[in-house]
């Protein structure tokens, strides 16, 4: 009922579209927090690595040292500066998570949009191949993928890129399946648009809203996954800084030096968090499921 | 006689996150015993909230709601939610209009028409299927016996829209809230539905509010008006007099958008009502309709006009009311 | 739903035979010789050759994929070339272990997850929902590596409560099988019952705001009956996530034995393709496929039954 009542409004008020939306967003303090971790995460991965001495030199003699002012987290195994290798790895994840994305993205939109406009036998293709992808357990997809192509940072994001395919592609087509119906595409065909025009000038714009959420999903998943590639030895190689590798080798030293495990875990999760809580405001306040 | 519902000074405002809405400012009317009542206007004009206030069917957050609803001289306003679980079903019903999504996809029709009879009649489980069926009947469902064990989406909506009826009256209600019911059949299928329910509630003398945009609806099946404009009424008469003098420039505007009407007049063009319904977020002291009326007058613009008879058992909040050749 | 089921399996079929050649064509696409890595260091071409042909290698590729199909029907999917041994037998003793974590995992990732997101929808904007919410999203977004690092620092190391590492077989010692496992579940579970939480509560969410609960409301049944007429209409949405959520919980169970070394199916996977252990890998692989595209058509059989709109008109919806 109160669809109805909101419904009304726009036509009438003086505020644009824009501001009411950055209106409701401030207004959710979850989703603002979310902006201020992910903003912070930027900052890391940006400036981070300008700001702090080299991670890659060591220092054997003073090993798992503690916080001092020379080494503001301290020392990791290998007497490198820990708040460095964070900052470091901050700025690996953020490229894995980004690019990956991107490429996904880049890819996937295309062929859902394709597939959810024009239906019939390309649809059904795209599907059967989007569940045939999906099939594949996607840690075990990239142990392969990384054993035929070697392991490196590179290598991490095209995987990566492959395993946020899928979803991509089939939130584009839902929201290609949805517009379809709607009467200005109608109306632009009847115009004689083609439909390559046809997706990219009304489809496209459109769904916009969707992608951006997505994005917020896909980026944490892109550097979750590289840091779980890292883990396991098929990523970025040391004595390169990621946060999967620092857990690595932190799991040897848990009973001496217990906080190399945690920095670098604690950084995924609140970068990943930022980005969950920033998709959901997002979320409600672009693409609220009472839009239909 | 003393009215069956009385509606008193009614107001609702939701608040949403862009803003107070107004949704209904000012609404006061009666209900007697058997009578079928039609509240009459475009959309956005308040009636269905109107209508859905009296069993108190709004949300629970972010509503404010003023004003006061009789039900045999007892205030449904002043009633806790669990209270008026035992009033709905029971003593008001209401029917909605789309009646595909209205049901439970995955309930067979007859569990919920049992569900109903179940909640607010001391029934054993077979007693309740036996009149779920005798309703089932009643609304014109052929093999009513074996309809009970179909699924919503296996009926056609006429069809959907009868079990919504029968659901509605399973348990001989006082009063009737029919919200649009009509509004998303096939014209073919309007009349059947209508009739269902003018027979219905006549048998059992269930009193009847019809919410309706549809002024052919109005004049097939309702004892008396109201018609609403922007919160507010406008106009309140018996149907044979508002179709005979209608006094609200409003609801002459809208009989002259009628097709019939329009073949009448010299121009046989459909006419329409110049200008927007103002939006519902504020509401100054002053005749709501002035911006589109043919015969404002500075009057209109400086006090809003209420509701006062204009002619027998007919009110109007206008003015200048009354039947002219001019109109704007 | 005759039709619904043919069409569904048709489909399996198809998702497992196109894996298949994917799995075959790009096992053999690994670097690495199998035919060296078997033959070691005294490899003489004959001995190359021999062993070429002892394992069908010098066949074109069509007919081997055709050969190992018709033997994996039957059973055998060839033998490990690192330890000479059939990797069935092996699959065989890892499978369950895997499969136990699993259903651990499942166990705790539902119990707590369903509740907690009805919970979470019933009491929408309460405290309890945030609350909710808040675990939920936590358990989202911390890495479930981490968290078994965590949890190895927290309860083995600073506790000595549960052992770090290590497995004993169920049917030896069941107590002492439990302790292990513990750990590796809930750790598992925890990411699983975060994403149960969060879609139960949107689709109950959902659901509450649909036009059947409000004629149910006018109808004057009470709230709990409200909620459960929306829940009927919830479980295929949990079904299905329930489905979806399994190949990522398979992938969790890759890292999680590797950290609390596990003898399972998915330390296997890593160990397999490290060592370039053909056969093992593709009956990894083909396995994973088989019990994942399975597990898929459960679900959407199951969704099925749920919807009487599938369930009586044959899927044509």
């Amino acid at each position: 009922m109160t669809d109805m009542a909101v419904a009304v409004l726009p036509a009438t008020t003086a505020i644009t579209r824009g501001v009411r939306l950055r209106r409701r967003f401030l207004r959710r303090p979850m989703a603002v927090v979310g902006l201020v971790l992910v903003t912070l995460f930027l900052l890391l991965a940006i400036f981070g690595p300008l700001l702090t001495p080299d991670p890659l030199v060591q220092e054997l003699t003073s090993a798992f040292a503690p916080p001092s002012a020379h080494h503001l987290l301290g020392t990791d195994d290998l007497g490198r500066d820990e708040l460095a290798r964070l900052a470091s790895g901050a700025r690996v994840s953020l490229v894995a998570g980004v690019l990956s994305t991107a490429l996904a993205f880049l890819v996937g939109v295309p062929i859902g949009l394709a597939s959810g406009y024009f239906r019939g036998w390309l649809d059904e293709v795209v599907m059967r191949l989007n569940d045939t992808v999906l099939a594949f357990p996607f840690l075990i997809f990239a142990v392969g993928f990384a054993a035929i192509f070697g392991a490196s940072l590179r290598n991490v994001v095209i995987a990566l890129a492959i395993g946020l395919l899928p979803s991509v592609v089939r939130i584009t087509r839902g929201e290609a399946l949805v517009l379809r119906e709607q009467d200005f595409i109608g109306g632009a065909v009847a115009d004689g648009a083609r439909a390559g025009s046809i997706m990219f000038r009304y489809l496209l714009p459109n769904s916009v809203n969707a992608l951006i959420v997505q994005a917020t999903v896909a980026i944490p998943t892109g550097i979750v996954g590289e840091a779980a590639l890292s883990f396991l030895g098929l990523g970025v190689q040391p004595p390169a800084p990621s946060w999967g590798l620092m857990l690595t080798s932190a799991q040897q030293f848990l009973v001496q030096a217990p906080q190399l495990a945690i920095y670098p875990g604690a950084l995924i999760a609140v970068a990943t968090l930022g980005f969950n809580l920033l998709g959901d405001g997002l979320r409600d306040v672009l693409d609220p499921k009472d839009r239909r | 006689m003393t009215a069956l519902l009385e509606v008193d000074h009614l107001g609702v405002t939701f608040r949403t996150e862009d803003g107070p809405v107004l949704a209904v400012k000012d609404m006061s009317f009666t209900l007697n015993q058997g009578e079928i009542l039609a509240l009459v206007g475009e959309s956005g004009c308040g009636k269905s909230v109107t209508a859905m206030s009296i069993p108190g069917l709004l949300p629970t957050h972010g509503v404010a709601r003023r004003g006061s609803v009789l039900l045999s001289g007892r205030d449904l306003t002043t009633l806790a939610e669990h209270e008026l679980e035992s009033v709905r079903g029971k003593e008001i019903s209401v029917i909605f209009q789309e009646p595909m999504t209205s049901l439970n996809p995955s309930y067979t029709v007859g569990k919920q028409i049992v569900e109903v009879i179940a909640r607010h009649q001391g029934m054993n489980r077979r007693q309740a299927l036996g009149r779920a069926v005798e309703l089932l009947s009643m609304v014109g469902i052929p093999d009513p016996r074996r309809r009970c064990a179909s699924y919503p989406h296996q009926l056609s909506g006429g069809m959907r829209q009868r079990v919504m009826i029968a659901m509605a009256v399973a348990c001989d209600p006082k009063v009737l809230i029919a919200d649009e019911p009509t509004t998303a059949l096939d014209v073919t299928i309007q009349a059947g539905v209508l009739e269902v329910i003018r027979t219905l509630c006549r048998e059992l003398g269930t009193a009847v509010v019809l919410i309706t945009h549809d002024l052919g609806v109005v004049a097939e099946v309702a004892d008396r008006v109201v018609v609403m404009y922007a919160g507010r009424a406008v106009e309140q008469a018996s149907v044979g007099s508002l179709f005979a003098a209608p006094q609200h420039p409003y609801t002459m505007g809208l009989m002259g958008a009628l097709p019939a009407n329009a073949l009448r007049t010299k121009s046989r063009r459909l006419a329409e009502i110049t200008g927007l319904v103002p939006a519902p977020v504020d509401d100054p002291d002053e005749c709501q309709f002035a911006p589109r009326c043919g015969r404002a007058t500075a009057e209109c613009r400086a006090t809003r006009p209420k509701l006062a008879e204009s002619r027998v058992d007919h009110h109007v909040a206008c003015y200048h009311p009354g039947r002219e050749d001019d109109r704007g | 739903m005759g039709m619904f089921v043919l069409r569904r399996v048709l489909s399996s079929v198809v998702v497992l035979f196109l894996c298949s050649v994917a799995v075959f064509v790009g096992v053999r696409a690994l670097p690495g010789d199998p035919a060296l890595i078997m033959a070691g260091e005294s490899a003489t071409p004959a001995l190359l050759a021999a062993i070429r042909h002892q394992f069908g290698l010098d066949q074109p590729l069509p007919v081997q994929y055709i050969d190992y199909v018709t033997q994996a029907l039957h059973g055998n999917f060839g033998i490990s070339t690192t330890d000479q041994i059939p990797v069935s037998e092996i699959l065989v003793q890892r499978i369950p272990v895997t499969l136990e974590i699993a259903v651990l995992a499942i166990i705790v990732g539902v119990l707590i997850g369903v509740p907690a997101g009805i919970i979470s929808a019933v009491r929408q904007g309460r405290f309890a929902d945030y609350v909710s919410n808040g675990f939920g999203l936590i358990g989202l977004s911390v890495p479930h590596f981490w968290l078994g690092l965590l949890a190895i620092w927290i309860f083995a190391v600073r506790l000595h409560f549960l052992p770090a590492s290590g497995f004993v077989g169920l049917a030896e010692d069941p107590v002492e099988n439990l302790r292990r496992m513990v750990l590796p579940a809930i750790v598992l579970g925890t990411g699983l019952s975060a994403v149960l939480m969060r879609q139960t509560r949107s689709a109950l969410l959902g659901q509450l705001s649909e036009d059947y609960v409000r004629t149910a409301r006018a109808k004057g049944l009470s709230h709990g009956a409200q909620i459960r007429h929306a829940l009927r209409n919830s479980l295929t949405t949990v079904t299905t996530v329930l489905g979806l959520q399994l190949g990522a919980l398979i992938s969790g169970a890759v890292v999680t034995e590797q950290i609390f070394v596990i003898p399972g199916f998915g330390k296997l996977t890593i160990d397999s393709v490290l060592q370039r252990n053909y056969p093992v890998i593709e009956g990894v692989v083909m396995i994973t496929v088989f019990g994942y595209v399975m597990v898929n058509l459960i679900v959407d059989l199951a969704y099925a039954w749920l919807d009487p709109r599938l369930r009586l008109s044959g899927g044509a919806r």
